[in-house]
């Protein structure tokens, strides 16, 4: 663990057993949890490399007690860590020893479905596959799809604007979102956008999307449903190299196609994968593309044969289209379980999430083949090739002393790389604590503190979710200052007006 | 004043922010018209900065400075066959000036979006990053120029649609996607609004991938496309798409409703055509200044909404997204804003933009749909954060 936490406060610490009264008038029942061996499985997220015990955990049932709890802490300045289901691959949701942990898991509930308007209002804690569960028996299902969709909440998808592989046709959940009901941290109920387009005034859904916990609680969510394609079908090209599979991908999107999805694996994840699932990938291959292709039967069709001939253009060895629904799923299951695929082949693995240009994935490939020499551990990759979004993953083994450390620093080298190319620090599972002191690597000052001024407009105090996102905590009165020196303009005497 | 470079931006606004004068920020100044009147000692034009400074097709992703004609980057796309998916819409007719006079900048600040807005998303679902220079006299960027990202807060999205009130934007990029290869549209002839909005949601609903759902009633549906459509109301389905895709649909979703109402077929130039006159609400060109609102209401009450205006003032109104854009000119010449507003309210909410009027009345409505408390504290803290002395378009979104 190499990125340190905001020192606790001795005070909270000292009054922790004041403050666990004080909620559980707020919430009483079952609702806190405050006995260490309780609060164990919350000690931390899916960056499974960082554990702390929250100072108490709180698991509200309604937006008034959220409102409760969140005044209470803004008036007596305790921290608090939102949490939905603890997915978070980047530390978002990893407790502070002197902070309250919020968790939403109670708001389980689908409130509406709206078919002739095409959406949901759903609580937070509803999972993200959980929303489709609701709505498909009438055809209709939630476009982002991240791989943990199964337990992740649709609130922590709001907070992290998760992906998934369908991005580049569907959008990331800030695509999808219609609007949220959020408590701001003095427990004020705030409502944005709703069943209607264009929430008007400034965008502060945009900037709640994503904010990664920083700016309010989610307490509800409006998302847009679609009905589901007509049909699905996807084809396996295989290639000698990952400079030919690139060009097929840019080739493809070329001639006007974009694919629901459109997914890269290098060697040894196919290896990985079909030695687990025997998905039927070619073993012979570098560079495997799954591409699908989705909407009407003769759309797919159409677009199939023109994917097929642009491959072989380009010069895949292996082409294989998906023949049944089954042979459809047993493509995908490969590439979906490539991370536990992973996981057999080295005692852990390390998962980087940055995105680049897609011309640029030669040159990357190349870096990381480079670095992995250099650290002296293994990187197997699989790659939204569609919307440039790269999972390196990092193969080392925590018992071995030093290793930890040296995957740390390949993959901070790779988020390097990516950055220097054009691209960001992470594509899809957002700053939180992992990736915190790369911001400078994309940001400049004067960036960084202008998305601290928006953190200024909503929790002045800097309480909800500190040590996360941001490097260095500027105090806003701080921020505030104004730095306009006549000496500062180049030319302060021109006349200008 | 028109700086040349982004230095030169930043030094205006730094003198600016030393004298305490206000800035009034503009492109070419084709969107003067809307929001409400900006008072400032001075203008900042940003005519001056102006170019596209990266396009690459294979990457679907194009840069440009803030000022740059919108126009230059619709033709420049159209070449390589590609487009602005948001489908861009220009309030220049409306407010009686020639179309395509505004900027990317401009089409940014206000968040202006199409037909196409209610399958594809809104201007701010494709802006990728930003330069912009704030109020604190600051340059700063937020995002990058790939789809996926996470990196740090969405400044891009806070800043669409912000009308120049938070920061001036220097320099944007934008996600494009392919053009379709062809379209067609399905014209429903004769019904009603409200069996029209029934119509709309089953055709939203279906697997058609329908990029456009639009009602006109019949005394606008002549006012389209050189009448081409006739008198009769047109609920209009649009699909996009590959050849033998857009023939499948078009054949299945047309049995579904062949059943509903007359149908007719528009063949892609004529679709175009009707559907660049719904976009930019060429039925209310009309060389008046009688007020226009723009309603965004869950799309199957915008018929209801009308319905009840109707009855209470003179009105005259059409429907895109699926009848949540509601596209409503007052014919008696006065706002009437407390009427607008309340029977939106009554119909589950959503908001009223007062889209055209004459400055003096502008001066005296509240433009924007009035904000709750808790949400208005947020807006003017951000405000405060990003343009502390208030120089940036004082009073536009106010």
């Amino acid at each position: 663990m190499s990125v340190s936490m905001p020192k606790p406060s001795e005070a909270i610490l000292k009054r922790r057993a004041a403050i666990v009264d004080a909620l559980c008038d707020i919430v009483p029942g079952e609702g806190v949890v405050s006995a260490a061996n309780e609060m164990a499985v919350f000690e931390s997220d899916g960056l499974t490399a960082y554990r702390q015990l929250p100072l108490v955990v709180v698991l509200p049932e309604t937006v008034e007690q959220v409102a409760e709890v969140l005044r209470y802490c803004h008036r007596e300045e305790i921290p608090v860590v939102p949490r939905g289901s603890g997915t978070s691959l980047s530390g978002g949701a990893l407790p502070l020893q002197d902070g309250v942990l919020l968790v939403l898991s109670k708001f389980n509930r689908v409130l509406s479905i709206d078919f002739d308007n095409r959406c949901a209002v759903v609580q937070p804690g509803v999972t993200n596959l959980g929303i489709t569960r609701a709505v498909e028996h009438r055809g209709f299902y939630y476009a982002p799809d991240p791989s943990s969709q199964i337990a992740c909440s649709i609130g922590g998808n709001v907070a992290e604007n998760s992906g998934g592989v369908h991005c580049l046709k569907y959008g990331l959940t800030a695509n999808n979102v219609l609007g949220v009901e959020f408590v701001t941290i003095e427990g004020e109920i705030v409502r944005l956008g709703g069943r209607h387009l264009d929430a008007e005034g400034y965008d502060l859904l945009g900037l709640m999307t994503g904010s990664e916990g920083l700016l309010g609680v989610v307490t509800e969510v409006t998302v847009r449903i679609l009905q589901k394609p007509e049909t699905a079908r996807a084809v396996l090209i295989g290639f000698p190299t990952s400079e030919e599979a690139g060009a097929c991908v840019a080739a493809i999107i070329a001639k006007g196609i974009i694919p629901g999805g459109m997914e890269m694996m290098d060697r040894p994840a196919i290896l990985a994968a079909e030695d687990f699932v025997h998905a039927g990938y070619p073993t012979n291959v570098e560079a495997l593309l799954i591409v699908e292709l989705d909407g009407p039967a003769a759309e797919v069709d159409h677009l199939l044969a023109e994917v097929e001939r642009i491959g072989i253009e380009n010069g895949a060895v292996v082409c294989k289209v998906s023949q049944s629904e089954d042979e459809r799923a047993a493509f995908w299951a490969g590439r979906k379980a490539a991370f536990p695929a992973v996981g057999r082949i080295s005692p852990d693995y390390y998962c980087m999430d940055g995105t680049i240009p897609r011309k640029e994935l030669p040159k990357v490939l190349a870096g990381m083949r480079a670095m992995s020499e250099k650290y002296g551990l293994r990187v197997a990759n699989v790659f939204h090739a569609g919307d440039g979004n790269l999972h390196p993953l990092i193969l080392y083994d925590a018992n071995r002393e030093g290793e930890l450390h040296r995957a740390e620093e390949f993959g901070n080298d790779i988020l390097r790389l990516c950055v220097e190319v054009g691209g960001v620090l992470t594509g899809e599972h957002g700053v939180g604590v992992e990736k915190r002191d790369l911001m400078p690597e994309m940001f400049g000052d004067d960036d960084i503190k202008h998305q601290q001024r928006v953190k200024c407009a909503f929790d002045d105090k800097h309480l909800l979710n500190p040590g996360k996102v941001f490097p260095v905590l500027h105090r806003c009165a701080e921020l505030g200052r104004m730095h306009v020196h006549k000496g500062q303009v180049a030319f302060p005497d021109l006349p200008r007006f | 004043m028109t700086p040349g470079s982004e230095a030169d931006l930043r030094d205006i606004v730094a003198v600016a922010v030393l004298a305490e004068e206000p800035l009034a920020i503009e492109g070419t100044g084709s969107k003067r018209g809307l929001g409400r009147p900006v008072q400032a000692a001075r203008t900042l034009s940003l005519a001056g900065m102006s170019g596209v400074t990266l396009y690459e097709p294979e990457e679907l992703v194009l840069s440009a400075k803030a000022g740059t004609p919108i126009a230059e980057i619709e033709a420049l796309l159209d070449a390589h066959d590609q487009r602005l998916e948001f489908e861009p819409m220009d309030y220049g007719p409306l407010h009686g000036l020639e179309p395509w006079q505004g900027t990317l900048g401009g089409v940014v600040a206000c968040n202006l979006s199409g037909p196409r807005r209610l399958k594809q998303g809104a201007a701010r679902d494709h802006i990728l990053g930003v330069r912009a220079v704030s109020g604190r006299a600051e340059i700063f960027k937020s995002g990058g120029r790939v789809v996926k990202n996470v990196t740090g807060y969405d400044l891009s999205k806070g800043l669409t649609g912000s009308y120049g009130t938070l920061a001036v934007m220097s320099e944007i990029t934008v996600k494009v996607l392919p053009k379709s290869e062809t379209e067609a549209t399905l014209v429903l002839r004769g019904l009603s609004d409200e069996e029209a909005a029934g119509a709309m949601a089953a055709a939203m609903g279906s697997p058609a991938e329908v990029s456009g759902a639009a009602h006109l009633p019949a005394y606008v549906a002549a006012r389209v496309a050189d009448a081409a459509l006739g008198e009769a109301s047109a609920t209009l389905i649009r699909i996009e798409g590959f050849g033998p895709s857009v023939e499948a649909r078009a054949a299945h979703l047309g049995k579904a409703l062949e059943r509903v109402a007359a149908l007719e077929r528009l063949e892609p130039e004529a679709s175009r055509r009707v559907w660049r006159d719904v976009r930019d609400v060429r039925p209310f060109v009309d060389g008046t200044q009688k007020p226009v609102w723009r309603l965004s209401v869950t799309p199957t009450k915008g018929h209801a909404v009308v319905m009840s205006l109707r009855m209470q003032a003179a009105i005259d109104a059409f429907y895109d997204w699926q009848g949540g854009l509601v596209w409503l000119r007052m014919e008696a010449g006065e706002p009437e804003d407390g009427l607008v507003r309340e029977t939106l309210r009554r119909f589950g909410g959503g908001h009223a933009t007062l889209v055209r009027a004459s400055e003096s009345v502008r001066a005296a409505t509240a433009v924007f749909q009035p904000q709750e408390p808790a949400l208005a504290g947020l807006s003017k803290r951000l405000k405060a954060q990003f343009d502390p002395k208030g120089v940036l378009n004082p009073g536009r979104m106010g």
